[in-house]
């Protein structure tokens, strides 16, 4: 798999992908890519589809239509057993951390390397400290999650994400609860690892402040359509009436769709 | 597949001298770190030559980390040479860079021993 990787421009491809939960349309022919070693934040209001972009591109989910390809591999042709050598390459930072309660941190993150590899144990367990190191948890491997402040947390899910040092990484919510400095602290990590590791780094966000600070670019979502995907001036510069609605935090007054929202509500009730 | 890494040993004035080429990834890195840990047998100080590495990941990293503190230990000397800036960028990312000892080619290490 590694012998195509710098064969192409792009680390990830969406094309025209649509999606469902049951019949309503969440994602609407999303278009976007992301170049080799750059930082994209999708970015968009609560409901707008940002999260449901990113299962996808975990390969969590199978979209009705489209195709997304990362590191060249489309991802919704693979085999089960094509998808977990694809994963190796891909580290996941998931808003709430998902760490396993019952480990401890450095059990955490040494699972990846236990999982996927066949190193030795030295080899294992100092990797996992280096990336404790990286995220500022120097010391705490030996504490359980439920000993943990919500910014180490996250700082232990990322050092979990970045111990097989991976080609793709994937952060969700970064900011999301943090205070002011320990959001700048993952902000500046994220710019850093980007940097050392040459890593393709997608962030989804609601925060504009961490959104404008890392992005090499943004994919703005609402409602299930990207507004925009552009460099972070272009997108402050824009003047979209949505993508303003959403930088000047402005409240949205949609038009409500009469039919659509009452076939919603009474679909099985009323069939025709 | 990436390259597999090769590696060789000498001597270097009074020390080992264990060369690095290719790719030290986690395919590379049991062999490299058994090699390293052989050469630090005859405890006579090691320099670890990196300028044949075009690429090492974390994996390749902890195999110097725990060479390194092997060497410490036994007190023998261990440092690393030309280290190419992708690799120092992987190693300034765990702040080692200011843990290992750095020489920019075998004659300022065999001069900074003395």
């Amino acid at each position: 798999m590694a012998a195509t990787e710098s064969a192409f421009e792009y680390a990830i491809e969406v094309e025209h992908l649509v999606t469902h939960y049951g019949a309503r349309k969440i994602l609407d022919d999303i278009n976007f890519s992301v170049r080799q070693g750059e930082i994209m934040v999708i970015m968009g209001g609560s409901g707008s589809g940002k999260s449901t972009l990113l299962r996808h591109l975990l390969g969590l989910h199978r979209p009705t239509s489209g195709s997304i390809r990362l590191l060249g591999h489309d991802i919704t042709q693979l085999s089960a057993d094509q998808m977990y050598d694809l994963r190796k390459n891909m580290g996941v930072a998931f808003q709430g951390g998902a760490l396993f309660n019952s480990m401890t941190v450095g059990e955490n993150v040494e699972l990846p390397l236990r999982e996927h590899t066949r190193l030795d144990d030295n080899t294992i367990r100092i990797m996992s400290r280096m990336k404790l190191e990286v995220v500022n948890l120097a010391g705490f491997e030996d504490l359980m999650p439920a000993e943990l402040s919500g910014g180490m947390i996250k700082r232990a899910a990322l050092a979990r994400a970045i111990v097989m040092d991976p080609r793709l990484l994937f952060f969700d919510e970064p900011s999301a609860g943090l205070d002011p400095v320990v959001s700048a602290e993952l902000d500046e990590l994220i710019l850093t690892l980007r940097d050392a590791m040459n890593m393709t780094i997608v962030v989804v966000t609601h925060e504009l402040e961490s959104a404008f600070k890392i992005a090499d670019r943004i994919t703005v979502l609402d409602q299930g359509r990207i507004l925009m995907s552009d460099t972070a001036a272009a997108v402050r510069a824009s003047d979209h009436p949505r993508i303003r609605a959403l930088l000047d935090r402005t409240p949205r007054s949609d038009a409500v769709d009469a039919d659509a929202y009452l076939e919603r509500l009474t679909r099985e009730i009323f069939r025709a | 597949m990436r390259d597999r890494v090769e590696i060789s040993t000498r001597k270097a004035g009074e020390y080992d001298w264990l060369g690095l080429s290719g790719d030290v990834d986690m395919h590379a890195a049991p062999q490299v770190r058994k090699a390293l840990l052989d050469a630090l047998q005859g405890k006579n100080g090691l320099l670890v030559d990196l300028a044949g590495v075009s690429y090492m990941d974390s994996s390749g990293v902890a195999c110097l980390v725990e060479a390194f503190q092997t060497a410490r230990r036994q007190g023998s000397r261990f440092a690393l040479v030309a280290v190419a800036p992708p690799v120092l960028a992987v190693l300034r990312l765990a702040r080692l860079d200011k843990v290992f000892t750095l020489y920019a080619t075998v004659d300022e290490a065999l001069a900074g021993g003395r």
